[in-house]
């Protein structure tokens, strides 16, 4: 099986007996027995602050690496790989979308977009393979995202918050990535942006075909996900306060 | 490109401001230290230049340095003279080929006035062996049959261009080293003017800025003079000086040629213990070098602060990048999250300093050969000193080296600030 079939058939994310304390920590700050996305999958994960979400996602980002268990991103162990592979994998593999600031400021839109694939040459190549070029897949998802073809040349600090995270969206997208990880990116935007926005994300993601795991505190925005999961109920580690501890000391 | 320099390139761009004046300090700095390296390799062969073919230079008892400056370059005056007794014993020895006296002491607006003879256009010597060049006229006349042709004299290309002299223009001198364009001229030698027989094409030696006449029109000025002023009451008109004995009685040193370059040190010997007047003889070249041990602790100094510019410079470059490195660390906590290793974060944050730093080296260099297109001009007429504009020299590659050198060692310093804090941050900031 090629190494590209065996991705997409493989769960997006598998965690198994996870465990991870940060360093000079007393308490593990995450452990979680299992969890699954499935390839292709939307969950919404529920997350107040506190609860070990930043440090779930550099444990999927390959930024970090647990104690014990393992982390399986589109098949791959990452534990299984060094730092460097690990930052390649990140680049090829999983799009993120923050809160806030997820755009180089002095960078055009278009040049944010495909800053995506500059450390990513799996991303390229898919491009590539389906007969495109990176900047003319930039400004097809540029449109499907509805970001006028004006906007793209315009550095990033200039645009609005709307706009700045429909950019990061195809940034994540851009090159199909097989999972896109976002962090509260609706946070900024107000009650009718939001909405526009996750379906947004929902649709593009679907017809990436990659999966998505949405990450937020405000439980309003699961009605949109047809798997909602609770990071405090999976976490077990120790005490909710004892992690808070442990993160702020960080 | 690659995608590092690429967001190096953007990233320095997006900061314009702070980055120009960063590259600015570092240019100033540069050309500074250039400058002076080029300027004491410059004055150097300058020196070297001034002389040459002239075996022995023959003074009064004195330092060796002194005698050289004063009676070839210039600068600073003679203590005593030298008894024409004693330049006539110098001129009969058996080594000597040729003897110019020189008697220095008058000025005219500043310039120095040379008393000497006509063998001096004969044999003074300069650069790589050339001799004196005359743009216009010829030398004073020698043995003058005449009254007049007492009052004849050469001058340097730079007084005649500063000054608009041509041939058969009337000059005054003044008595002593003059106070200069501007200044006092109570003891002048305004009854006995000169008359301009000769102008000297430039030869990038002092006697661009002198004024040279035979001596026995510096005699003739003089007849009515005693102990440095006027005779009072005394008046001798110049067409009654041929009655005095025009012969002079001191010169201030004497230009030596040998017949054999090998007799040059027991000549030298010779002379240093001779019986009667003390005479102090150098060789030119060996004395050129004294001087340079004496002012190289000057120039080694010059250079070392020269040297501490340039380390500011770069330490302020620094600054200015990892100052900025604090509002940047989101920017690399984004590029982690799209796959940047911490090594990619360090090369950015190197290769932005590089950059700026080589700008600054170019920059510098530019400045160097701007301000060296300004100033020469100035510099060779002030100051006699000719600026080389060509390529940059050995020495100046070496010292263009260690800046690169030093700049590659100042740019690892945000490099590893920015890939520690990276690997710190990950790929989110708190805040």
């Amino acid at each position: 099986m090629s190494a590209a079939g065996r991705a997409e058939l493989a769960p997006a994310v598998r965690l198994a007996g996870l465990r991870y304390r940060w360093p000079g920590g007393a308490h593990d700050c995450l452990a979680i027995d299992a969890l699954q996305l499935g390839a292709g999958e939307r969950a919404f994960l529920r997350g107040p602050s506190g609860s070990g979400k930043t440090t779930l996602l550099s444990l999927v980002g390959g930024v970090i690496l647990p104690q014990s268990g393992s982390v399986e991103v589109a098949g791959q162990a990452l534990g299984a790989l060094s730092a460097g592979a690990r930052d390649r994998f990140r680049a090829d593999h999983v799009g993120f979308v923050f809160q806030l600031f997820n755009l180089l400021p002095w960078l055009s839109a278009r040049d944010n977009i495909l800053l995506a694939c500059r450390f990513a040459p799996q991303r390229r190549a898919r491009i590539a393979a389906a007969g495109g070029t990176p900047g003319a897949e930039a400004a097809r998802l540029a449109a499907r995202l509805d970001l006028g073809a004006e906007l793209l040349d315009r550095p990033a600090a200039q645009l609005s918050v709307g706009q700045q995270q429909r950019v990061a969206a195809a940034r994540a997208l851009i090159g199909r990535p097989g999972l896109v990880v976002a962090d509260e990116p609706t946070s900024a935007l107000d009650a009718d942006r939001q909405q526009a926005f996750i379906d947004l994300l929902l649709e593009e993601c679907a017809a990436a075909g990659a999966a998505l795991l949405f990450v937020s505190h405000d439980a309003r925005l699961a009605a949109h996900f047809d798997r909602v999961l609770d990071l405090a109920a999976l976490n077990h580690a120790a005490l909710n306060h004892a992690t808070s501890a442990a993160e702020g000391a960080r | 490109m690659s995608p590092v320099f690429m967001l190096s390139l953007r990233s320095i761009a997006n900061r314009r401001l702070s980055v120009a004046l960063t590259v600015l300090a570092v240019a100033l700095a540069v050309a500074l230290l250039l400058g002076v390296e080029r300027l004491r390799t410059d004055a150097r062969a300058g020196f070297a230049q001034t002389i040459s073919g002239t075996d022995l230079v023959v003074g009064a008892r004195g330092g060796a340095v002194q005698l050289l400056l004063y009676s070839v370059f210039h600068i600073g005056d003679a203590t005593a003279n030298l008894s024409w007794a004693s330049v006539e014993h110098v001129a009969a020895l058996p080594q000597v080929k040729w003897l110019v006296p020189l008697a220095l002491g008058d000025s005219h607006r500043g310039h120095r006035v040379v008393g000497t003879t006509t063998d001096f256009f004969l044999h003074y010597r300069h650069g790589e062996g050339s001799s004196l060049a005359f743009a216009a006229g010829g030398p004073f006349a020698e043995a003058p049959a005449r009254a007049e042709d007492i009052f004849q004299a050469v001058v340097g290309a730079e007084v005649a261009a500063r000054h608009g002299y041509r041939l058969g223009d009337r000059i005054v001198l003044s008595h002593g080293g003059g106070a200069g364009e501007g200044g006092p001229r109570f003891a002048e030698h305004a009854d006995k003017p000169f008359t301009v027989a000769g102008i000297l094409a430039p030869s990038a030696t002092p006697l661009d800025r002198a004024v040279l006449v035979s001596l026995e029109g510096l005699e003739a000025i003089h007849v009515d003079w005693h102990g440095g002023a006027p005779i009072p009451g005394l008046k001798i008109a110049p067409e009654h000086v041929r009655k005095f004995d025009l012969r002079p009685k001191s010169v201030t040193a004497a230009l030596v040629g040998l017949h054999s370059r090998t007799a040059v040190f027991r000549v030298q010997r010779q002379l240093n213990a001779h019986a009667g007047e003390p005479l102090t003889a150098i060789l030119p070249g060996a004395t050129l070098q004294q001087l340079w041990d004496l002012v190289g602790i000057a120039e080694r100094a010059l250079l070392a602060v020269s040297a501490l510019v340039v380390v500011v410079g770069l330490a302020g470059m620094v600054a200015v990048v990892l100052a900025s490195l604090g509002e940047r660390r989101r920017e690399l906590a984004i590029l982690r999250a799209l796959g940047a290793s911490p090594r990619a974060v360090f090369a950015l944050l190197a290769v932005e300093s590089l950059l700026l730093a080589v700008a600054g080296i170019a920059l510098g260099l530019g400045l160097l050969y701007g301000a060296g297109a300004v100033l020469s001009p100035w510099l060779a007429t002030r100051h006699g000193l000719q600026l080389s504009l060509g390529w940059p020299a050995a020495g100046e590659w070496r010292l263009l080296g260690a800046v690169l050198a030093a700049s590659l060692v100042a740019s690892l310093l945000p490099g590893l600030r920015a890939y520690r804090q990276s690997l710190a941050d990950g790929m989110t900031v708190r805040t």
